[in-house]
Formats: structure tokens, C-alpha cells, sequence
């Protein structure tokens, strides 16, 4: 136990002389590097428009409400788009998805050393970069549109979805596996009665997850041109309309919450 | 599950079928035909203009064989200026955002804080984590002008509302008997949470926090887009000069960091745990 000499008196102390020296010294390191960082922001940043802040967020906050209410008769549309962004996105994405994971996860891939690592790499790669990113690049090839916002949600899904699904494969009961292989099963019928009942479940609440989590990109996605509600925030902003703006965020709220309580409840009736 | 009272001579002879996954037959053949017209709806209502697609097939090849040859060097300036800049604007928001979502974890745990300041801190929380990225970073940037400055705020806004979630429900389903020793030997409240509340959430808020730096980074790479700095804006110049060899290597470095950062996580997370 560490302890300190004070005097006669011996007193209790959480650490050593030499664990707490190296204590300070991370903590050293730490706030130089956070100072550093800090030095850098505040270099690009024009203080002068921080100190207007509160006038300009106040000025935004009277230009913004009330909301445009007739606005929404205009917003049907773009909401049935975005929902069907991110529900066809995220039907693309669980094709896509139950392969890799298949050939990724390790008790069922056909090579560890072949396949397993392509697999994965496919799952990192689309998984660590943003669906507005892959919206960019649609766009860029295929052109803006709904399309390019289907396509976009579904890739970045596919990551997400992969990993998931193969980390809840490579939990599976062993046992049930090998039941079925006794009976003289052929590899695929391994597969449809040994491993998917077991990770149906899991499969379908990943998908319930995912899809929420689409909603909330898919919202974004007009932003650069990728069709559904963020093509009416967009061109609001780009006319400085705020009481569009307001709205459209309002109903942006309102799908998420939405979509955040049917999958909720969707999940809760699966599990 | 009570399985139905099950007719052994009624089914000798007939072939064994899968139970269905739904049970009540309606409700089965019901939910796939309201999937089916909705497809059909989704499907009425999208219109994919074919030849266009086809077009651009061609920029989709040469953006594939980018990736083979990424061009690093000739916008190396930008590209490092606008990585730095993610990295610093991840670096400090995580920080600062982590710094704060601690005293809010603790006032959204019921066990340790009254029911006024729980709610208070609930109230944060579900505003954090129902506003988007991008939407605050929009919002902040006309508020604070173009820069680093509102990319900054808008991760140390986000990282609170994801950390201090998650932490308050690890504080909330701590065990109790230890915190309790500590405030039987006579503790101050805040030496009760150093030494009674702390040690038991520390692995979890450690794990928290470098998945949350993880993900700051990947957002990061997008605030760029409505100019709240970092990688994204000489990513998007990138794709609208159709440089895609450039695009390449910014989206490689990106994959590159990510994969790193997780792998310093992976060890990080099975030493302290």
C-alpha cells in the first residue's frame, strides 16, 4: 500500500510517488496537445463573428418563427421519398449485407485466409465513410436523384449490417449446428436449419435498427442533391427563407421521433 | 412457448415442413402483401433515368480504377491542411465534449442525482441526440461563420448527447454496495463519487470515450461539406473537378485512420476491461 511519511505519522496514499509522476506527466501531454489544437481553431476562426453571435442567432431565431404552416403542403412529396431512400436503401443494404457476413464471419467463411479478409475490408470500407459521401460520389456518376440516395444509404449500410450479423453468427450454438449435420445434412441445409433460424432474431432487429438509423441520413441526403427532404431544406437555406427552414426542421424532428418509437417498439415485440 | 398438443398418428407418413415464422396465417400473408404494394408504390414513384445511369457507368469505372492509382501528391497541401484539420477539430471536440458529458451522465442517473436536475439533464440529452450532425453544424455555421470553429462545437454538441447516455445508464446499473461503503466510512459527496462511483464506470466511460473519437473523426470528414471545416470541403472540390484520383486518396486516408483508430481501441478496450 502506497504511503507517505509525515513526520511519525504514516498516511494513506492512492498511489506511489512514481505511479502519480507518470500521471502528471500524461496529463501534461494531454492539455499541451489540447492547447495546441485550441491555438489552431481559434486561429481560423474570425472572433469578431463569435462576439455577434448572440445578435445573429437572435436575428436568425425572429426571422424563423413563426414556421410557414402552409409550407407542408409542399413536403408530401419529399417525405415519401425520403422514407423510401432509406426503407429501399436499407432492403438493398441486407441483400448485400448477408453474404459478407456469411463469408466473414469465421465459423462459416470458406477461407479464413482468402475470403475472410476481403470480407472485412469490405465492411470497414463502406462502413467508415459517411452515406453523404457516398451520395457525393453517386452523384458525381450517376447523376442527383432519389436513385443516387438509395444507392448511397445502401452501401454505407452494408458495413453496419455485415458487421452486426456476422458477429451474432459467430455466437450461434454449436450444438444445433451439429444436430443437423448428423442427420447427414448437405451444406446449404446446414445453413437453412442449423444457422439462419438461430440468427432470424438478430437479423431482424438489425434490420429495424438500421432503418432507423437511415431515416436520420436520409433526411440529410438532399443537401447534396441526393432527393428526399433535404433538397426543400437546401434550396430554403440557399433562399435564406427561415420560416421554410423552421418547418422543414419540425417535420425532420417529427420522422425521427417517429421512426425512433416504431423501431423501438418493433424491436421489443421481436426480442 | 407452449407448443400445440402435438398428433403423432395423424402425421406418420407425411413429409415434415418448417414451421413458419409468423404463426396466424393472415397476419403472415397480409404483412407480405402490404410489403409488396409498398415496393410497387416505392418502385411507381422513383424515377431512375436509365440512360443517365448508363452514362455513368463509364465515370463509375474510371472512379473504381482510381482507387488503384491514388493520386496523393499533386493537391498534397490541401489534402494535409484539410486532414490536420479534422484531426485537430477531433481532437479538441472530443475533449471538451467528453469533459462535459461527465457532470451530465451523473445528473441523468436517478441514483445519484435529484429528480428536478435528472430531468434537466434528460431534457439535454434527448435534445443532442434528436438534432443531426449536419443540421447543427448548418445551424452553427450561420451563426458563428465558415471555420473550424462551429465543426468544433457541433461534435462536442453530438459527443454529448452519446456518451452521456450511454455513461448514465452504466452509472444507473452500478452495484451499489460498494458505493455504499464508501459513504458508510463518512465520505464527502464528491470523494463518494471519486472513490464509490468512479472506479466502477471507468473501463466503460474509457471504451465510450475512444468509440466516441472514432466516430467525431468520421464526422469530421463531412462537416467539411457545409463549411465547418476539416477534409470535407477538399473532398467535395475534389469530386466537382471529377478528380477522382484525388477523391481516391482522400477516401483511402480516411479508411486508413478509421481502421487505425480502431485498432487502438480494440487494445485499449481489452486492457481496461
Amino acid at each position: 500500500m502506497p504511503v507517505r511519511e509525515a513526520g511519525s505519522v504514516k498516511e494513506w496514499q492512492r498511489r506511489t510517488g512514481r505511479e502519480s509522476l507518470f500521471h502528471w506527466v500524461l496529463w501534461l501531454i494531454g492539455i499541451a496537445i489540447f492547447a495546441y489544437c485550441w491555438q489552431r481553431i481559434s486561429e481560423s476562426t474570425t472572433w469578431f463573428f463569435v462576439w455577434d453571435a448572440p445578435r445573429i442567432a437572435n436575428d436568425i431565431w425572429t426571422r424563423a418563427t413563426p414556421p410557414r404552416w402552409e409550407y407542408i403542403t409542399q413536403l408530401g412529396k419529399p417525405i415519401w421519398d425520403t422514407l423510401n431512400i432509406a426503407t429501399l436503401g436499407t432492403i438493398f443494404a441486407l441483400i448485400l449485407a448477408v453474404p459478407v457476413a456469411f463469408l466473414a464471419a469465421r465459423n462459416t467463411t470458406p477461407s479464413a485466409y482468402f475470403i475472410r479478409p476481403i470480407a472485412l475490408l469490405i465492411i470497414v470500407s463502406t462502413r467508415s465513410i459517411n452515406s453523404l459521401i457516398w451520395a457525393l460520389l453517386l452523384i458525381a456518376i450517376i447523376g442527383p436523384g432519389v436513385f443516387a440516395g438509395v444507392i448511397a444509404i445502401a452501401i454505407r449500410s452494408i458495413g453496419f449490417c455485415a458487421k452486426l450479423l456476422y458477429e451474432a453468427i459467430e455466437e450461434i450454438d454449436t450444438t444445433q449446428v451439429e444436430a443437423i449435420t448428423a442427420t447427414g445434412a448437405s451444406r446449404w441445409q446446414v445453413m437453412a436449419y442449423g444457422i439462419v433460424p438461430q440468427i432470424l432474431p438478430a437479423f431482424a432487429g438489425i434490420a429495424v435498427f438500421r432503418w432507423d438509423i437511415n431515416i436520420r441520413e436520409s433526411t440529410v441526403l438532399g443537401l447534396v442533391g441526393a432527393g428526399g427532404i433535404g433538397l426543400q431544406l437546401s434550396s430554403s437555406l440557399n433562399v435564406l427563407a427561415w420560416p421554410q427552414v423552421s418547418l422543414i426542421l419540425l417535420v425532420i424532428l417529427a420522422a425521427v421521433v417517429i421512426s425512433e418509437w416504431v423501431s423501438a417498439k418493433v424491436r421489443g415485440a421481436i426480442i | 412457448m407452449s407448443a400445440p398438443a402435438f398428433d403423432v398418428t395423424s402425421q406418420i407418413g407425411k413429409p415434415w415442413k418448417k414451421p413458419p415464422f409468423v404463426q396466424n396465417p393472415l397476419l403472415r400473408w397480409g404483412l407480405l402483401a402490404g410489403f409488396i404494394a409498398y415496393l410497387i408504390a416505392a418502385y411507381m414513384t422513383i424515377d431512375v433515368n436509365w440512360a443517365r445511369v448508363y452514362e455513368g457507368l463509364e465515370r463509375g469505372k474510371q472512379f473504381v480504377l482510381a482507387f488503384t492509382s491514388p493520386d496523393f501528391t499533386s493537391r498534397s497541401g490541401d489534402i494535409y491542411d484539410g486532414m490536420l484539420e479534422s484531426i485537430i477539430m477531433t481532437v479538441a471536440a472530443s475533449v471538451v465534449g467528453i469533459a462535459v458529458s461527465i457532470p451530465i451522465a451523473l445528473g441523468a442517473a436517478r441514483n445519484v442525482a435529484p429528480l428536478p436536475i435528472y430531468l434537466i439533464c434528460r431534457g439535454i440529452i434527448a435534445i443532442s441526440r434528436a438534432l443531426q450532425e449536419i443540421i447543427v453544424a448548418i445551424l452553427l455555421v450561420a451563426i458563428f461563420g465558415f471555420g473550424p470553429l462551429a465543426g468544433f462545437l457541433t461534435l462536442s454538441f453530438a459527443t454529448i448527447g452519446f456518451l452521456s447516455k450511454l455513461l448514465a445508464e452504466d452509472i444507473e446499473s452500478m452495484d451499489r454496495v460498494q458505493a455504499e461503503a464508501i459513504k458508510a466510512s463518512g465520505a464527502s459527496w464528491t470523494q463518494w463519487i471519486n472513490y464509490g462511483v468512479q472506479p466502477q464506470v471507468m473501463p466503460r466511460l474509457i471504451g465510450l470515450s475512444i468509440y466516441r473519437i472514432d466516430i467525431n473523426f468520421r464526422e469530421s470528414a463531412i462537416l467539411g461539406l457545409v463549411g465547418a471545416g476539416g477534409i470535407g470541403a477538399t473532398l467535395n472540390t475534389a469530386f466537382d473537378r471529377y478528380e477522382y484520383d484525388t477523391a481516391a486518396a482522400i477516401l483511402i486516408l480516411i479508411i486508413v485512420i478509421v481502421m487505425a483508430l480502431e485498432y487502438i481501441s480494440g487494445i485499449v478496450r481489452a486492457r481496461v476491461q
